[in-house]
Order: structure tokens, then C-alpha cells, then sequence
């Protein structure tokens, strides 16, 4: 999987930019954090979310976190295997396990958005807390 | 080892029949057309009365219980039911409609007066509802009281203040009353500090809810400052009595400026936990809060007992009928059979118990908070090779329920152990012995205890499958 | 005391280790000046036979055990058999807690288990809990439900819903932005006003909340009350508060209905006074992640044997605090349990039978009734085992107060919930009642005239 091409948040959320639309989903370091995932629940299609706002919600049997939308933006799709297959979050986060697609409204957001390497770094200033 | 029956479908036969009853005497002419009546119950168990009885038994061989053995589940307080009182709730003379008339119905109109006497006298409020129908439901209840005093004072408020130690059912049911929760860290003596307190108060601040003696079995030492700071900030001070057992005899809390606090019988006062239920929260109040009790109030009036439906302040009605009337039967008879001679020493053997646990097993586990114990005491699993879940897992495979883990949220692993007063020291010693053997084991062969439980019915059972693809009921054909 | 084995000796070696001179020294955190209050306004020990002898005395201020019974209402008198109350009272059964360590509770969790396919049985839909509290509130929680499902805020609730139940409903939302509205009954059929509930309904409308039978004992008619609230994306929740009718009428789903929920004492719980009791929820698949309270789901172990486990779990408080889907942590297990016991114990035809028994004790009595002059029963249509009355001669209370001379509870007057009612008796009848018991009812309503 080419993660040099993701952006990502440090709410452990990755983009896949693609036109004025992104794929989102959460991190292989979110998904191990959060253990075996058992649900997701996913937003409408067409809900608006403003950056920030919980658009998802991911259960593990002892825990459950919000996702937060990481820009403002309309719902086009959701990833509907994740009804039957929520493994899917925690086997290929970065693939089949992604969330949903959303266009995105406020496309000067994006630049508030870390790059792979930033990410790592972040990442690496978590760990050594 | 004992296995797990078939399901009591799988058992099913047709043409068995497990009940007595006779045939009917009247006509069989219904009244109802028959495109409303059902034909049948599809798949409805057809078993035998024998293979009943012999189904249940061998369900309840796989249970531990309180009746097997210590069950030292911290702030859940596993006392012993006593049977004399299982036999006074089952009495026939007890048994009565809810709405049979008052007249017909005074002895069980004074079991519950006397009742709500015996625990204003133990915490010094002034008056109870014995209508809540578990813990949970007295903290809602509760939290309703406070909304609809302070609405009448018009300052209804929107914020109340939860200790980070607190049970999931305070945020929730101050949730459900229509508050804003806003978490209060404890210090580090595992306790509210009265300045921390104070930053957090302002004029949307309704109340604090605060479990005293708090879910680590320490005393919040500061309660009678804190409830100052509240009043004066015209909050007012929710004390949940979940841990109570530490307390009983030795002070009430209206004494140190609790308003309102809920009781739960099914922990303090002995009454059987029914494998979660039912249990039973009456809710005391301080004087100024009578008026908006929920509905029915059972009052005395001469030398009747009769019951008040309306009270135009009351919050309402929140339970069907008199609220867990057989729980409260079996919690005046405990009462009744201790007696001011033995009140007190439910809570000194108690703590006595807890504290000699904690001295026994300090060299063994990681204390993180020093200050005095009460009712029980709270391990991490700091500097241990496994975690605190395979130590509860072993434990099983010795015979002894487990105590409660991973809570309060603001210890690790933490292992949270509450004798109570019924278990004898022998009883302890034994535990300790357990614990020292598991503690060893751990030290010396970590990977057997991560496959523990080995002598029980099942083994660790899969939560993430039950979760991921939930099985909710037998359907033919389609379970396991 | 019996109840508390530590002897003195062991006290002693307690302090000695522990290193405290005096039992007081434990409480030192505790504001002194408050500590260790008289008690001498309490009362003395009981020994086990004053005790026994303290209840007896109390048990015969109670007199209603000699009484011929109808009263209903909500709870109702139905036979227990023998082996549901001798094996519920075991010790494995009755005293263990939560079953938070599935590998040595399987027993409890199996019979839930059982207790909610049954219940799922009873009404066809999907899911059913492991229990709330009871019968009113889980009305309350069926509404949250609905509220919290549909992201809709306004809830109509039918007036002929018990009304109990429709207080514990406005105690419970006093303080959410839920709206409620009353749906009124068609005064000459008992049941809701359709036309009432039309102009009611819109798009921003949760639930429907009515029972059936009905608090006047009526059958509603769920099938077009759940059509007619469908076409708003409306949920029909039914509740029930005399769960025998399950057994007798057609299942809910076969009408469509979203949520059944109500009460389940007359599986097999004593009358109590009142409580305990057993509420119980069932809903169709797609309330599933967002029901209250316990659920008890099938799994594997380790060497893929079957086994049971509380699940979902993460809709619960100790995980989800203030964002969970009920408050609710102690249930009525023990009461489901029970009530496991007592439907496996009745069984497909017992249950049958004891459900269709009690329609015909009531279908009997009005039939024998029908042609009074100084009562008439007021729907003649649609009842199961609950018929209204109305009193011609005198009031209800009058009524009432004649029939309990001769020792007989014939129902609970309307006026108790609505003291502006006086010409209104609701009986029950159950199949504990024999033809003579009836018999006796009818002649001495025929002496009061």
C-alpha cells in the first residue's frame, strides 16, 4: 500500500485524495490501539460534517471511539462490506478497511493535514511519552 | 468437570408436557375472531417436568456463587444472604395485588414504614423512597430531584461534577436527568481536593456526585468542606451510597452534608443479587427535598397506614407500583436481625477484613494509592509479569470468584477487593494462600496463567466473535 | 451474630497485624466529631425466632389473602407451578452476581439465553434483552429507543396506554427535549381514533407508543396502527402489559410492529406487592447496537466448545459513560430466570392453554353479564382477559365495598388512577379462576342490585 500518497490527522485518520473527493479511514497505529474491531458504525449518505465533527464510530469489544470527519465535506459513499466484515478495519486498514468517501467542501483544510513522514514523527513523539 | 446441557429447544419432544394444570370449565367459545388469536408458538420448548428440574440443576452446577464461596467483587459488596430472610420474602401473607386496598394491605404498608425508618436512623436524612429499582435507577431518580428543586428555585443549572473513580452509572443517569457531566480528577492521595473542586464551580454547577466511601475504599476525607463549597455555590451534594457497608454505624451521611444519596439493599443490606438482579436503590433526601420525592409516599396517619398519590412538587412516578417490595422484606429482616448490638460491627469487620487483605497482600502487588483503607482496597498490576486479567482467570481454576478488574479506570489493571464482613478469617487466609500460589506462578511460568482457566466448564470464551457476529437466541437448525 | 464470623480472637490477631491498638483507629479519616453517632434510637437484635415471630405478627395486619381476587390492571394472578419455584430458589441461581466471568456462570447465562429466545419467540422479533426493570419502565426505555434510532424528538403516546406507565414515560423525559402528545381513544370503541392519530402523525414523529391489550383490556389494531405510522417513518412500539395475551394473540411482528415491550410478571412471579417484576424488550433486527441494557450471545471458547457471554456490551454505562443507551447496570436476571423456568416449565401447550383459559373465564363472564340492568360491560369486542365495567347503580366504590363484604375483589375502579372517574371497574380473570369462582362473581353482582 503507498502511504507516501496518504495524508493524515493526529486523530490517527488517513486521506486518499482524489480530486476534490478523499477516502478516509484510520491508521494501522489506531487500529492496533483500538483492538478487535467488532462494529462500525457509518454516517448517511449526504450528511454534511464540518471538520471535527464525530462522523463515525468504531467498537472493539471493551471500548468504542468516535471518528472524527478530518475536513468539512458531504458523505458520497460508505464502505458497505464493513457491515458484515468489520475485521476488515483491522486487517487492511489502509484498503478494503477504509471508512467512507467524502467531497469536500473546504479544500484550503487540507493543508493543516500531516504527510506520511510528519505522521511518523508524530507518531514517534507518542511512543516516546 | 461439569459440561453444558443442550439447549432446553434441543431437549424439546413433541407431545411432552411439563405442567399441571387442569382442563378449563367453561365453554370454549373466545370472543376474539380468530385472525387475531396465533396459532401456535412455533418451536416453544415441550419437556417433561423430570427433564426440567434435571436441566436446571445441571445449569446451575456450572455457577459459582455466593452460597459456594468468597466473591470478593470490590464496590459490588458480596455479603451473605441469609436464608431465614429468603423464607419471610416467599411467605404467603406478603403476597398481595398492588392494588388491593389499603385496608387489606396494612402489614405490608408498615414493612416498608419501618423500613424507611431504619434508614433515615443509619444516615441521618430525613426520608426516603424505597420505590427506585436497583442503584442506577436511585442515582436517576436522584438526579431528577435535584433538576426539579432547583427549577423551583428557578435556577434549574446544566452541569454536574462526576470524580474521574466514579461508576459509569453516575455520568449516565445524570445524563438521562438532562445534565452536562464534567469529570473532577482525583488527587494524589486518590481523593477530591477542595480546591480542585472549587475551580470547577460556577454558576451552572447543580451538583456533585460523589461515591463515599469512593470506589478505591478510601473515605473522602475533605466531604464535609466539599458540601460547604457546594452550598455555597448553591449545588447541592449527591452522595452515592453504593459503598455504604463501610460506613454503617460509624456516621450518617446527612451528618456531614449529603442532600441527597441512594441506598442499594441488594449490596448493604444483604439481599440475594439474583445473578444481577433484581436489586433495590431507595433514595434519601435532606429535609429541604421531601416535597419532590417520586409518588406513591407511604404515610402514617393515626394508627393506619395510608398512601399519598399526588404531591403537586414531586418529580413522579419513575417505578410501577410500591417499587422491589419482596427485596425490601428481606432487607428489614437483615436489619431487624442485626439490631443496634450488631450494626456497627458490620462495618468494623468489614474494613477489619479489607485491611488485613491489603497488609497481607501489599508485599505481593503494586498499592498506588497509600491512604487509609475502608471496605476495600484497590491493586494495580504494575511490575507483574502477566496481566490482571490472568490472575482473575487463575483464580477460577482454584475455586474463587475473582475480584473486580480493571476498575476504577484511573488505576492499571487494577484489581479491586472487598471481603465484607461475612467472610471469616480463615476464609481470607485461604484467598491469600490462593493469591500467593497464582503470584508465584506468574513469576515462574507466565504462559500457563495466559492459558487459564483450565478447570472450569469452558474455557475463555471468544467476546470478539459473540460481538462481531451476534448470536442472540436459538434458532432450529441454525446455532451451533 | 451469626452473620458475622469473625471471632474475637481473630479480631485481635487482625489489629495486631495490621497494627492498630483500637477498631476506631480504622476510621480516622472520618471526621471525628461525626463519627460514631448513638444508636440507641434503633432497634434491638431480633434472635431468628423473633424475628420470625416479628413477621408473622406483621403478615397478619395483612387480610387480603382471604379474598376471591379480579384485580388486574398490570399484575395478575397466574399459577406457578411447583418445580419453577423450587429450583429458582437455589442458592446457584439466586446468589450469584453479574455474570462478568462467563467460564463459571454459564449456568445463568444458558437460561437467559433461553429466557430471550422465548421471548423472541413470543413476539417474532429478532432481539430481546436479558431484562429492565420493569413493565413501566421499560416503556420509558422503548421510547428513548425509538428517539434515539430515529434521531426524532416527538413521541405520541395513545391515552389508552396504563397510566402508570405514561407517568413513568413523562418522569423519565421531564428533562430531554422530548415532546410528547396524546393520541386519544375512540369513546365508543375504547381503542385509539384513527382519525386522532393521522392528524397527529407527521415526518418528525419517533414513535407511536400504544398498548395492547389495552389498559381498558381492548386488543388494538396493531396491524393498521404500524401501517398507518409507517408511511412517516414512524415507529409503532406496543406495549404489554399483561404478557399471557403474547400467548394467545398473534405475534406483534406478523403485524409489523417495531418494539414490543411491557411486562412479564405473569410468567411466573408472584404478586409481591408489586415487585419485583420483569421488564422485558424485544425489537427487530435493526435496534440491535442500540438496545438497553444486558444481552446475553452465543460464542466459542478456546477449544471452540459453545458457550455464552454478556455481549454488546460497548452500548453499555461502564464502557460508554454518559454516552451509553440506558443507564441501567443491575436488571432483573433472577426475574428472567424465572420466567425461563416457568415458560420451559408450561411449555408450548401449557402456555397455550393457560393464555386461551383466561380469555374464556372473561369471554364467560360476559357473556353471563350481558343483560344486567345496574352494570353493563362497556366493549363487548376485542377484549383478552380484562373487562371493563361500568357501575349504573351507585359508584364503583359503592360497587366495590358491597362485593368485598362477601369477601370478593371484583377489580380495580378507574378512579384510583382517575379520581373523576366513579363509574368504572376493571376486572381481570386468569385461568386460576374456576367456573365457580365466576359463578360466584355474577351471583353476588346480581345481589347488588
Amino acid at each position: 500500500m503507498a502511504l507516501e500518497n496518504l495524508l493524515f490527522t493526529k486523530e490517527h485518520e488517513w486521506l486518499r485524495m482524489d480530486g476534490d473527493s478523499a477516502d478516509v479511514g484510520i491508521t494501522e497505529y489506531a487500529q492496533h490501539e483500538l483492538g478487535d474491531v467488532v462494529y462500525v458504525e457509518l454516517p448517511a449518505l449526504g450528511r454534511e460534517f464540518k471538520k471535527g465533527d464525530p462522523a463515525a464510530n468504531i467498537e472493539s469489544v471493551k471500548a468504542v471511539s468516535d471518528v472524527f470527519s478530518p475536513l468539512s465535506g458531504t458523505i458520497t459513499a460508505v464502505n458497505a462490506k464493513l457491515s458484515n466484515n468489520p475485521e476488515l478495519v483491522n486487517q487492511e486498514p489502509y484498503g478494503d478497511g477504509f471508512l467512507f468517501k467524502m467531497k469536500l467542501s473546504h479544500m484550503d483544510e487540507i493543508k493543516e493535514l500531516l504527510d506520511q513522514k510528519k505522521y511518523e514523527e508524530y507518531l514517534q513523539g507518542i511512543s516516546g511519552e | 468437570m461439569n459440561k453444558l446441557p443442550p439447549l432446553i429447544f434441543e431437549k424439546s419432544r413433541d407431545g411432552k408436557i411439563g405442567h399441571g394444570l387442569g382442563a378449563s370449565q367453561v365453554p370454549a367459545e373466545p370472543a376474539l375472531d380468530a385472525d387475531l388469536r396465533r396459532t401456535e408458538i412455533a418451536d416453544f420448548p415441550q419437556v417433561s417436568e423430570v427433564e426440567i428440574v434435571r436441566h436446571y440443576m445441571a445449569l446451575a452446577r456450572l455457577n459459582y456463587s455466593l452460597d459456594a464461596g468468597i466473591y470478593p467483587l470490590g464496590s459490588c459488596t458480596m455479603k451473605y444472604n441469609p436464608k431465614i430472610n429468603e423464607k419471610l420474602a416467599a411467605a404467603e401473607e406478603f403476597q398481595a395485588h398492588p392494588y388491593a386496598p389499603h385496608d387489606l394491605v396494612q402489614g405490608n404498608l408498615e414493612l416498608m414504614a419501618r423500613l424507611e425508618q431504619w434508614l433515615v436512623a443509619l444516615t441521618g436524612l430525613a426520608g426516603f423512597t424505597l420505590a427506585p429499582a436497583a442503584g442506577a435507577h436511585g442515582e436517576f431518580t436522584g438526579m431528577l430531584i435535584i433538576r426539579k428543586f432547583l427549577q423551583e428555585q428557578g435556577d434549574a443549572r446544566r452541569v454536574v461534577l462526576i470524580p474521574d473513580s466514579a461508576h459509569g452509572t453516575n455520568p449516565s443517569s445524570a445524563h438521562f436527568a438532562g445534565y452536562e457531566i464534567r469529570e473532577v480528577p482525583s488527587n494524589a492521595d486518590g481523593i477530591i481536593d477542595v480546591n480542585v473542586l472549587q475551580s470547577f464551580l460556577d454558576g451552572q454547577v447543580a451538583a456533585l456526585m460523589m461515591t463515599n466511601p469512593n470506589t478505591l475504599g478510601i473515605f473522602e476525607k475533605n466531604i464535609t468542606a466539599i458540601a460547604s463549597a457546594l452550598h455555597a455555590n448553591g449545588s447541592l451534594l449527591y452522595m452515592d451510597g453504593a459503598n455504604l457497608n463501610a460506613l454503617l454505624g460509624i456516621v450518617r451521611p446527612g451528618d456531614l452534608g449529603v442532600d441527597v444519596m441512594h441506598i442499594n439493599l441488594h449490596k448493604t443490606f444483604s439481599t440475594p443479587h439474583g445473578g444481577g438482579g433484581p436489586g433495590s436503590g431507595p433514595v434519601g433526601v435532606a429535609s429541604h427535598l421531601l416535597p419532590f420525592l417520586p409518588v406513591p409516599r407511604v404515610v402514617k396517619s393515626g394508627d393506619k397506614y395510608r398512601v399519598i398519590y399526588d404531591n403537586p412538587q414531586s418529580i413522579g412516578r419513575i417505578k410501577n407500583f410500591y417499587g422491589q417490595f419482596l427485596v425490601l422484606i428481606r432487607a428489614l429482616a437483615y436489619l431487624s436481625s442485626l439490631g443496634r448490638e450488631n450494626i456497627r460491627r458490620v462495618a468494623e469487620d468489614a474494613v477489619l477484613n479489607a485491611n488485613y487483605l491489603r497488609k497481607r497482600l501489599q508485599p505481593l502487588l503494586d498499592l498506588p494509592y497509600a491512604a487509609d483503607t475502608l471496605h476495600e482496597v484497590v491493586f494495580s498490576d504494575k511490575n507483574l509479569p502477566v496481566k490482571t486479567l490472568d490472575i482473575a482467570k487463575r483464580l477460577l481454576d482454584y475455586g474463587v470468584h475473582p475480584f473486580t478488574i480493571y476498575f476504577p479506570l484511573i488505576v492499571h489493571g487494577a484489581m479491586m477487593i472487598e471481603p465484607t464482613e461475612t467472610e471469616s478469617k480463615e476464609t481470607l487466609d485461604e484467598f491469600i494462600a490462593i493469591m500467593e500460589k497464582i503470584l508465584q506462578e506468574a513469576r515462574e511460568h507466565p504462559e500457563q496463567l495466559l492459558q487459564a482457566p483450565q478447570q472450569t466448564p469452558v474455557r475463555r470464551l471468544d467476546e470478539t466473535l459473540a460481538a462481531r457476529k451476534p448470536v442472540l437466541r436459538w434458532r432450529k437448525g441454525e446455532n451451533l | 451474630m451469626r452473620y458475622l464470623p469473625l471471632t474475637d480472637t481473630a479480631r485481635e490477631e487482625i489489629k495486631k497485624i495490621i497494627g492498630i491498638e483500637d477498631v476506631q483507629d480504622l476510621f480516622k479519616s472520618i471526621p471525628r466529631d461525626k463519627s460514631f453517632f448513638s444508636l440507641e434510637s434503633i432497634p434491638a437484635a431480633l434472635s431468628e425466632p423473633e424475628l420470625i415471630a416479628d413477621f408473622r405478627s406483621l403478615g397478619r395486619k395483612n387480610s387480603v389473602g382471604e379474598y376471591l381476587s379480579f384485580l388486574g390492571a398490570g399484575a395478575c394472578t397466574h399459577f406457578i407451578p411447583e418445580v419453577v419455584s423450587y429450583l429458582s430458589a437455589k442458592g446457584e441461581f439466586l446468589t450469584p452476581y453479574t455474570p462478568y466471568q462467563p467460564e463459571i456462570s454459564q449456568g445463568s447465562l444458558q437460561a437467559i439465553f433461553e429466557y430471550q429466545t422465548m421471548m423472541s419467540m413470543l413476539t417474532g422479533l429478532a432481539v430481546a434483552n436479558a431484562s429492565l426493570y420493569d413493565g413501566g419502565t421499560a416503556a420509558a426505555e422503548a421510547v428513548l429507543l425509538a428517539v434515539r434510532k430515529s434521531g426524532r424528538q416527538r413521541v405520541l403516546l395513545a391515552e389508552s396506554l396504563h397510566p402508570e406507565y405514561a407517568a413513568i414515560i413523562r418522569a423519565y423525559v421531564q428533562n430531554l427535549p422530548i415532546e410528547l402528545v396524546t393520541v386519544h381513544a375512540d369513546k365508543n370503541d375504547g381503542r385509539i381514533d384513527s382519525g386522532d392519530l393521522q392528524a397527529k402523525l407527521n415526518g418528525e414523529t419517533a414513535a407511536l407508543v400504544f398498548q395492547s391489550p389495552n389498559f381498558l383490556g381492548l386488543v388494538e389494531d396493531s396491524a393498521g396502527l404500524a401501517a398507518a405510522v409507517h408511511q412517516h417513518k414512524t415507529y409503532a412500539v406496543q406495549v404489554v402489559t399483561e404478557a399471557m395475551s403474547l400467548a394467545y394473540l398473534r405475534p406483534a411482528a406478523d403485524f409489523a410492529v417495531d418494539i414490543v415491550v411491557g411486562e412479564a410478571q405473569s410468567f411466573g412471579l408472584t404478586l409481591g406487592f408489586g415487585g419485583p417484576y420483569l421488564g422485558f424488550i424485544t425489537a427487530s433486527e435493526e435496534f440491535l447496537r442500540q438496545m438497553p441494557g444486558r444481552i446475553v450471545g452465543q460464542t466459542k471458547d478456546l477449544d471452540g466448545k459453545r458457550g455464552y457471554v454478556l455481549t454488546l456490551s460497548t452500548r453499555e454505562q461502564h464502557i460508554k459513560r454518559e454516552k451509553a443507551t440506558s443507564n441501567i447496570c443491575s436488571n432483573e436476571a433472577w426475574c428472567a430466570l424465572r420466567a425461563g423456568m416457568y415458560l420451559a416449565t408450561m411449555g408450548k401447550e401449557g402456555l397455550a392453554r393457560a393464555a386461551a383459559d383466561s380469555h374464556l373465564n372473561a369471554a364467560y363472564f360476559v357473556r353471563k353479564t350481558d343483560g344486567l340492568a345496574h352494570v353493563r360491560v362497556v366493549y363487548k369486542k376485542n377484549f383478552y382477559n380484562e373487562v371493563l365495567l361500568e357501575i349504573k347503580k351507585g359508584t364503583a366504590d359503592d360497587f366495590l365495598a358491597a362485593l368485598k363484604k362477601n369477601k370478593v375483589l371484583a377489580g380495580v375502579s378507574l378512579g384510583w388512577f382517575t379520581p373523576t372517574v366513579t363509574d368504572r371497574v376493571l376486572l381481570a380473570f386468569s385461568e386460576t379462576h374456576s367456573r365457580e369462582d365466576i359463578d360466584r362473581l355474577f351471583r353476588l353482582i346480581g345481589e347488588y342490585a
